[in-house]
């Protein structure tokens, strides 16, 4: 999927949860946001964009949230 | 009139506590005070002539039939106007009270055409049931003197005749023109004999009547009658329904001849609309039998090819193939479904059940991720449920009334009404909106304050309006401290003090003076209850969550929550857009808005349906659009829904629906989105289907067939096939079934059967072991998640920005006559009043421009490029232009852009920064829009050509 498109969804999602003043608050909101409504496929396009192109365009808090819950991200793998 | 009659009490019900004790005839009646000696008499089964009164209206007393003999009294007092007292004995019949009515009924059969075996009233005419009840046998004056007889009929209205020779002057047309409808359309011209009923001195169909149909009911006699009952005859029987239009869910009686709709009429007993009807509903239901109802099944392997008609054996079993071919080769997670909000609970919730059983995978969505789905997703994280939280009827207690990014009389028609009556018994009211919509000023209703924010800046405002209520004091701290979260509030509160946040301070930005912000906000604050009701210039934005969360903030700050006459209410688009979502229709939630991701309530539908269920989200529309793009989406399922006009940036959505391999759509026409299909499965109307819509305010109602499935089968019978084809068995023999199920699998679904919904009229969710009888007004006690949660909303402008390339900003909304994309009313006669959708513009920007009224002007954007006429007008402000999108040729989603809110992807319909220059020609978009138009028809048989 279109990268660009991902790293602008991305940094809105941030921009919401960014207001709150704790930091780990920020984090968490924007790695559950992108846990609960995000498909697997896009979770695993934006932490491959992540991983291979350092995530250019992501603001540094979305960088973070993502690097930081990199694991939580990827999504669990079930059988066809 | 209903044909099928129904009691009629002759004033309206009171319900008030304390009551009365009288005698009528000689029988002991207790009434609420209040009531009048009619309706008490109504209640005793002693029915008062009577013309001028019926029960949807206050008594008037003009007709002097319902006269009667009250002991110690002197006359004859009119029992609709005189009110039931303690210890009052009446007597409705005596010779003197014979003579009397007998002499009225004299003077208005002398003015009225005797030409009642040929009258479309005939067997169904109050004038004519009068004149036997009173015992009439002669007119003595004659009919040669001064009269009525030849006045001209009015036709001009496409679905009803008014023909003021049959008039008797009652005027229950008027005072439905302004009692029950609220516009004020109809007068009484002259005095005396002279005395006329007038749509204002024009012919209906360019007054400023709104076709709601209250008048043509209320009519005692012909003079005000549908065209179908002239065409057709007076029905004979009646099936109690629900409207397929939008969120107000009006419940109708189908008045019908075998299995022939006579005409629409609504239903007295209804909860949400109280015997009220708009245009649509009332008589833009022709579209059901229209010759483009596609009727057999058809399929085509390229999109290029004619359409082949086949068997629904055929059809699905093609289908079915081509789905389970592609998972074969692209994966299971290649294909999905896309539920509709014109389609019932029932079929929603099958198609969502067949995406998650037979699919096996989470991409399921419906339409209302591009209308309400921040609604959803504000309400939840702030209240708990993602619902409105009360019902229509709660308007009637609201003291002061905020309507933000919503146009009732034209979108909500029925509940505007509800609510302009309000107004005019003086509640306040505050309008938020970039256009100035007809409620900032009409007939008997001003609002107080309209906040005319520029397009885009609709958190800024709420955050003033907040602003102003913490820092003047005016918030509800007893509320506040135990009904919600307190740390969360302190950490709003903090935010909401800011001085960015100050009304003086976002005045720049939003282009509301802050005077405005803070006389609204103290008013909303102190007016008394103060119930908000919004819409999609809410939703539609790229903070459209956010919005909606800053509201639920507001009206938890001042308490504006838990009972009547308060509350935040979503006014939804769609029919049974509150009812997709609840069924289950988005990516990430079962039925009931509970996570895919729960193990305990995943395990419950796997128990349930046999079969092991995804725990990962799905894709949402706009993310099957990106997928099929790239390659890793390729087949789509589409009940009932049209994404190829609905949806934003249509150059976008149509290249990926090119992208997918077999995409299958259900619908009743061959509509915009079937151009791109492989598969075409005939879709059946609400008429001719069994099952039920919840309106926005939770109200589940049923849906009655009246009529044979055109194409042989209802829509849920369709999925069950197909799911059938896939291997994966589901088996009802009746929507009924399907909605025991939904039942037994969500906690807020548990009380409701079609036998409850059948025997209470309709229930609002959540309706259970604590609520058996459903849940008017959500929240009282506590919040469904407990302690209400206030979050911090902070302002983040739009990417969509005016520049000099674009120095407009282009919002859409719609208009009373066309419904959404306007597949049905299109294709009835409502395009006398809206045949093509125009562009807004100020005189001050048309005129720097050289654009003048009716011109064709092009409309650019970043994401293509339209052409539609002008229409000059000051309802927008200067820099503001605004546009419909009924018709497809318009193309006004080829202007918008794929911006979208940041948490559910709803689209940003309503900022679309544009220029506006004057065109000779269509652009380039339409033409090749009018070539595929043509091409695609070629490809369908010959009768299924529009």
């Amino acid at each position: 999927m279109d990268a660009h498109k991902l790293v602008k969804m991305v940094n809105e999602i941030t921009a919401f949860f960014e207001s709150d003043p704790d930091r780990n608050v920020v984090m968490e909101g924007v790695a559950g946001h992108l846990k609960r409504f995000w498909d697997p496929r896009m979770r695993r396009e934006i932490v491959q964009y992540v991983d291979e192109q350092g995530g250019e365009g992501l603001t540094e808090t979305a960088l973070l949230a993502i690097r930081t819950h990199r694991a939580k991200l990827l999504p669990q793998v079930t059988p066809d | 009139m209903y044909s099928v009659k129904e009691p009629d009490g002759g004033t309206p019900q009171r319900t008030s506590e304390p009551v009365v004790t009288l005698e009528i005839d000689g029988v002991r009646v207790v009434v609420p005070a209040g009531t009048s000696v009619m309706r008490a008499a109504a209640g005793i089964d002693v029915r008062i002539p009577k013309l001028c009164a019926t029960d949807t209206l206050e008594a008037f007393g003009s007709c002097r039939l319902c006269l009667v003999e009250i002991e110690g009294r002197k006359g004859y007092p009119a029992s609709c106007t005189t009110v039931a007292e303690a210890g009052m004995k009446v007597r409705t019949q005596s010779d003197k009270l014979a003579k009397l009515r007998r002499g009225t009924m004299e003077l208005y059969i002398s003015d009225h055409p005797l030409d009642c075996l040929t009258c479309p009233a005939n067997g169904n005419c109050e004038l004519q049931e009068m004149a036997g009840v009173v015992g009439l046998r002669e007119v003595r004056y004659g009919y040669d003197g001064s009269n009525h007889l030849r006045v001209a009929k009015d036709e001009s209205n496409p679905y009803f005749t008014f023909d003021p020779s049959k008039c008797i002057v009652c005027s229950r047309c008027v005072r439905a023109c302004e009692e029950t409808q609220g516009t004020f359309a109809l007068t009484l011209l002259g005095r005396g004999f002279e005395s006329t009923i007038s749509p204002g001195n024009a012919d209906f169909l360019s007054s400023e009547c709104v076709s709601c149909g209250a008048c043509v009911q209320a009519c005692p006699t012909a003079t005000l009658m549908e065209k179908s009952v002239v065409d057709k005859g007076q029905p004979d029987h009646s099936v109690v329904t629900t409207c397929a239009y939008c969120g107000v869910g009006c419940s109708f009686r189908a008045e019908m001849k075998g299995s022939e709709v006579v005409r629409m009429v609504p239903n007295k007993d209804g909860g949400a609309n109280h015997g009220h009807s708009c245009v649509k509903g009332r008589f833009a239901w022709g579209y059901a039998t229209h010759p483009d109802r596609v009727k057999k099944p058809m399929i085509r392997q390229t999109i290029r090819e004619p359409w082949r008609e086949v068997s629904w054996e055929e059809a699905i079993g093609y289908a079915a193939s081509e789905f389970r071919r592609i998972q074969a080769k692209y994966g299971r997670d290649s294909i999905g479904g896309i539920t509709s909000s014109r389609c019932s609970n029932e079929e929603t919730y099958l198609v969502q059940k067949l995406v998650r059983a037979a699919f096996g995978n989470n991409n399921v969505d419906t339409c209302a991720r591009v209308c309400h789905s921040p609604t959803g997703y504000g309400l939840k994280t702030t209240l708990g449920e993602s619902a409105g939280t009360q019902n229509f009827d709660s308007v009637r207690e609201a003291d002061v009334i905020v309507v933000i990014g919503a146009n009732p009389t034209e979108a909500h028609p029925v509940f505007a009404s509800q609510m302009k009556k309000r107004l005019r018994e003086g509640a306040k009211l505050i309008v938020v909106d970039p256009r100035r919509i007809d409620l900032v000023r009409m007939p008997h209703v001003e609002a107080s304050y309209h906040l005319q924010l520029l397009p885009g800046t609709n958190v800024a405002v709420i955050n003033a309006l907040a602003h102003v209520v913490v820092t003047e004091g005016l918030h509800d701290e007893d509320f506040v401290r135990r009904r919600c979260d307190p740390s969360e509030y302190e950490k709003w509160k903090a935010f909401i003090c800011e001085e960015r946040n100050s009304p003086e301070a976002t005045e720049r930005v939003t282009g509301v003076s802050a005077a405005d912000v803070r006389g609204a906000a103290r008013l909303y604050a102190k007016g008394g209850n103060g119930a908000i009701y919004y819409g999609l210039g809410v939703t539609e934005h790229s903070q459209g969550s956010t919005m909606v969360i800053g509201i639920a903030n507001l009206a938890m700050v001042t308490g504006n929550l838990g009972r009547p006459g308060v509350g935040v209410n979503p006014l939804r688009g769609q029919n049974n857009v509150q009812g997709s979502c609840d069924m289950g229709s988005f990516p990430h939630e079962f039925p009931g808005y509970r996570h895919v991701s729960d193990p305990i309530v995943r395990a419950s539908f796997e128990q349930d349906w046999g079969v092991r269920l995804e725990a990962e989200p799905g894709l949402r529309i706009p993310n099957m659009f990106d997928a099929a793009l790239d390659g890793s989406f390729k087949g789509l399922y589409v009940q009932g829904e049209d994404i190829a006009q609905s949806d934003p940036d249509t150059k976008h959505v149509m290249a990926a629906l090119e992208a997918m391999e077999c995409i299958v759509v259900q619908d009743i026409f061959a509509n915009e989105t079937a151009k791109f299909a492989h598969v075409f499965l005939p879709g059946s109307s609400f008429l001719e289907k069994d099952g039920t819509f919840t309106n926005a305010e939770r109200r589940v109602s049923r849906v009655r067939k009246v009529m044979p499935a055109l194409a042989g089968l209802s829509d849920w019978e369709v999925t069950v096939a197909l799911s059938n084809a896939l291997g994966y068995p589901m088996h009802y023999d009746h929507p009924s079934q399907i909605m025991d199920e939904i039942a037994r699998l969500t906690p807020t679904f548990r009380g409701v059967s079609y036998e409850k919904i059948d025997r209470l009229g309709s229930i609002q969710w959540p309706c259970n072991d604590k609520a058996p009888d459903g849940t008017p007004v959500m929240h009282e006690e506590e919040f469904v998640r407990g302690k209400g949660r206030f979050v911090v909303t902070q302002y983040v402008p739009t990417d969509e920005r005016t520049t000099r390339k674009y120095p407009l900003l282009l919002t859409t909304g719609r208009i009373l006559t066309q419904y959404n994309v306007g597949a049905q009313t299109r294709r009835t006669a409502n395009v006398a009043w809206h045949h093509e959708d125009v562009l807004e513009i100020h005189p001050h920007d048309a005129e720097q421009r050289g654009i003048r009224d009716g011109e064709w002007v092009g409309v650019a954007s970043r994401a293509g490029e339209t052409t539609l006429r002008a229409d000059i007008t000051e309802r927008v402000q200067p820099g503001v232009v605004y546009t419909t999108f009924h018709h497809p040729e318009s193309g006004a989603n080829v202007v918008t852009t794929e911006n979208a809110d940041w948490a559910t992807s709803c689209p940003e319909y309503k900022v679309t920064a544009v220029q506006v220059s004057r065109a000779v020609e269509p652009s380039t978009w339409q033409k090749r829009f009018e070539e595929q138009q043509r091409a695609q028809a070629d490809l369908l048989p010959g009768h299924a050509r529009s």
